[in-house]
C-alpha cells in the first residue's frame, strides 16, 4: 500500500517536472533545427544539425554580443549600487539611534506597499525631461536604494552585527565610515549574496521599463533584442531559438550550480516577513 | 524643536542620516513626485507637447464607457483568477508532497520547479508561442494523438490566447509559490502532522484544515504578490500578440498594454493614460485590502 502511494506521489512530481523542463528542452532542440523542420508536423523532438546555419543567421539579425554586454553592464552596475546603498541604509537603521528613526522606518515599510503603477506616466515624462530616454540611468538610478533592500539588510544586521566589535573599533580610533567598510561589510557577505542574486535576476530579465526607455537598437538589452527579432517579419525561428538559448543559458547554468542560494535569496523576503 | 536644535541633531547623527538619505531622496524624486503628478495629470487632457487642458473628471467618466478598457479589465481579471488556481493549489500540494517524508530528491524537484523564475519572460513567451503553434505546435500534436482536431490557440477569434497566457503565468509562478509554501511548512512542527495522521485525518483534510490556516500569512503574501503581478501583466501578452492591441479581437489585451497603448508607446493621450494607471492602482489597493480583511492578519 505504501509502495503504491509512493509511486503516485513520484508520478505527480515527475510529470510536473517534465512539464517544467519540456519548454527548455524544446528551446535547445529548436535552436539546432532549420526553420522548415521547426514548422513540420509532427514536431521534431530530437536535436538536428542546423546549429551552425542558425548561428550565422542569428548574427546577421541581431548584435548578440552587444546586447549581452549591455545587459551585463546594466545589471552589474545596478546590483552594485543596490548592495552599497541598501547595506549602509539597513545598517544605519539597525545600529544607530537617531531622532525619527521609528517613523522613518515605518514610512519605508509603508512605501513597499504602494504599487508604483500610479506614477508610471509622469515617471516616463521625467525620464525624457532628464534626457534619460535611451540611457541606462533610467533603469539603474531610481531603484538603486530601494525599500526592500534596506529592510532586508536591516534584518540581517540586527541578528549578525556585534555591537561590541563596533565599539572596539571606535576605541581604536576608526571613523564610522571605516568601521562599516573594514569591520561590518565582511560580516554582511551572506546578505550581500542573497540580495545581490535577487536584484541581478530581476534586472537581467527586466523588460517593461527597458521597453519604454531604450529605443535605440545599440542600447538594447537581451530581452529587447529578442523581442526585436520576433517582431521582424519572416522570423527565422531557428535563429530566434538560438538567441533565446543564449539569453537564458548563462543565468540558468549559474542557477543550477547554486540553486539553493538562488531560491533562498529570491524567496527570502517572503518567508522572513 | 527650534532651528539650533535641528542643526545640533543633524550634526550629531549625521552619519546615520547620510546613510539612509539616498532612499528618501530617490523615493521623493522617483516615487512620490510621479505619483502625485500622475493624479494631477489624470484630470487634464495633454498630448505631451502642447498646453494642458483641465477637464476635471472627464478622463475617468470616459473610462466608464470605454469598451476596450472594460475588455482589458475582463481579460486581466479572468487571466488572474484562473491562473491562481494552479499556482495556489498546485503550489500547496507540491509543497505538501515534498514536505512529506515519503519522497526523496526534495532539492532536485525544487530546483527544477524554480527554473522558470530565473528565465527571461521574453524567452519563455517565444518558446510557448511555438508550443502553442497552430499547424506545428507540440500541444496540438499531443492533442491530435487523442484524436482532437488542431486548435488555433493564438489566432481564431482571439479568445483562446488567454489559455496560452494563463499556462505561461502558471508555469512561471508555480515553483515560486511552492518554494515559499515549502519553507513555511518546514516551520510547522512535525508533531502536528503526526497527531493528525494518528487521528485518521486524510491528507486533503490535513492540507485544508491544518496546513492552510497555519500558512495564512504566507499565503496572503503570495496572493498579494501575484495580484500585483497579474495587474502588471504585460511582457507575455505583448510579445505573444506582437503588439499593444492584444491580438485578434483584443483577446489578449491586458490593462498594462492598454495603458501603454494610450501613452507613451502607442498614442500620446497622457492624461487618459494617467487615469488608467490610477484605476489600476486603485484595483490593486482594493483587492489587497479585501485579502487582508478576509484572511485576517495577527500582526499588522
Amino acid at each position: 500500500m505504501k509502495i503504491v502511494k509512493k509511486c503516485i506521489l513520484y508520478l505527480i512530481l515527475l510529470s510536473i517536472a517534465f512539464i517544467m523542463l519540456l519548454p527548455f528542452y524544446m528551446m535547445f532542440v529548436m535552436s539546432t533545427l532549420s526553420t522548415n523542420a521547426i514548422y513540420s508536423f509532427p514536431p521534431v523532438m530530437l536535436f538536428g544539425g542546423n546549429l551552425g546555419t542558425n548561428y550565422v543567421n542569428m548574427v546577421k539579425m541581431i548584435n548578440l554580443p552587444r546586447a549581452f554586454l549591455n545587459s551585463a553592464f546594466v545589471t552589474i552596475t545596478y546590483t552594485f549600487l543596490v548592495l552599497f546603498f541598501c547595506s549602509i541604509g539597513g545598517y544605519a537603521f539597525s545600529v544607530y539611534d537617531f531622532p525619527g528613526k521609528r517613523k522613518l522606518f515605518a514610512l519605508l515599510l509603508f512605501t513597499m506597499m504602494i504599487p508604483s503603477t500610479a506614477g508610471i506616466i509622469p515617471w516616463f515624462i521625467m525620464m525624457s525631461k532628464f534626457g534619460w530616454v535611451n540611457s541606462y540611468a533610467a533603469l539603474v538610478i531610481p531603484g538603486c536604494a530601494n525599500a526592500f533592500g534596506i529592510f532586508w539588510m536591516r534584518q540581517y544586521c540586527q541578528n549578525n552585527v556585534p555591537i561590541s566589535l563596533m565599539e572596539a573599533a571606535r576605541i581604536d580610533g576608526c571613523s564610522e565610515w571605516l568601521i562599516f567598510f573594514r569591520v561590518i561589510a565582511p560580516i554582511l557577505k551572506p546578505a550581500y549574496a542573497s540580495l545581490g542574486i535577487m536584484q541581478f535576476v530581476n534586472m537581467w530579465n527586466e523588460f517593461m521599463q527597458a521597453n519604454l526607455i531604450l529605443r535605440k537598437e545599440r542600447r538594447y538589452t537581451l530581452p529587447l533584442a529578442l523581442r526585436a527579432m520576433v517582431s521582424d517579419r519572416g522570423t527565422d525561428y531557428g535563429a530566434l531559438m538560438l538567441a533565446s538559448t543564449c539569453a537564458v543559458l548563462p543565468l540558468l547554468i549559474v542557477f543550477l550550480c547554486a540553486s539553493k542560494y538562488f531560491m533562498d535569496g529570491l524567496t527570502a523576503g517572503a518567508v522572513k516577513e | 524643536m527650534n532651528k539650533k536644535n535641528l542643526l545640533y541633531y543633524f550634526k550629531k547623527y549625521k552619519v546615520a542620516y547620510a546613510y539612509i538619505a539616498p532612499f528618501y531622496i530617490l523615493f521623493m524624486v522617483f516615487g512620490i513626485f510621479p505619483m502625485v503628478a500622475g493624479l494631477g495629470l489624470s484630470f487634464f487632457r495633454w498630448d505631451g507637447l502642447g498646453s494642458m487642458h483641465f477637464i476635471g473628471m472627464e478622463n475617468y467618466i470616459n473610462l466608464l464607457t470605454d469598451a476596450l478598457f472594460w475588455k482589458a479589465v475582463r481579460n486581466t481579471v479572468f487571466i488572474g483568477i484562473i491562473a491562481h488556481i494552479p499556482i495556489l493549489l498546485g503550489g500547496l500540494i507540491l509543497a505538501y508532497i515534498l514536505n512529506s517524508k515519503l519522497v526523496h530528491g526534495q532539492n532536485l524537484f525544487k530546483t527544477i520547479y524554480f527554473m522558470p523564475m530565473v528565465t527571461s519572460s521574453v524567452a519563455i513567451t517565444i518558446i510557448f508561442a511555438n508550443l502553442f503553434g497552430y499547424n506545428y505546435g507540440l500541444l496540438n500534436y499531443v492533442l491530435s494523438l487523442f484524436g482532437k482536431e488542431p486548435t488555433n490557440w493564438l489566432g481564431g477569434d482571439g479568445s483562446l490566447i488567454k489559455v496560452a497566457i494563463i499556462v505561461m503565468f502558471a508555469w512561471k509562478w508555480i515553483g515560486w509559490n511552492m518554494v515559499i509554501y515549502l519553507a513555511g511548512m518546514q516551520g510547522i512542527s512535525n508533531d502536528i502532522y503526526e497527531a493528525a495522521q494518528i487521528d485518521g485525518a486524510s491528507h486533503f483534510r490535513i492540507v485544508f484544515a491544518i496546513v492552510m490556516p497555519l500558512l495564512k500569512p504566507i499565503i496572503l503574501f503570495t496572493l498579494i504578490q501575484s495580484t500585483i503581478g497579474m495587474f502588471n501583466l504585460f511582457t507575455e501578452p505583448f510579445v505573444l500578440t506582437g503588439g499593444l492591441g492584444g491580438g485578434t479581437n483584443n483577446g489578449g489585451l491586458t490593462l498594462m498594454m492598454y495603458l501603454f497603448s494610450k501613452a507613451p508607446q502607442g498614442g500620446n493621450a497622457y492624461g487618459y493614460a494617467s487615469a488608467i494607471a490610477y484605476v489600476i492602482t486603485l484595483m490593486i489597493v482594493i483587492i489587497s485590502v479585501i485579502l487582508n480583511k478576509t484572511m485576517g492578519r495577527e500582526k499588522a
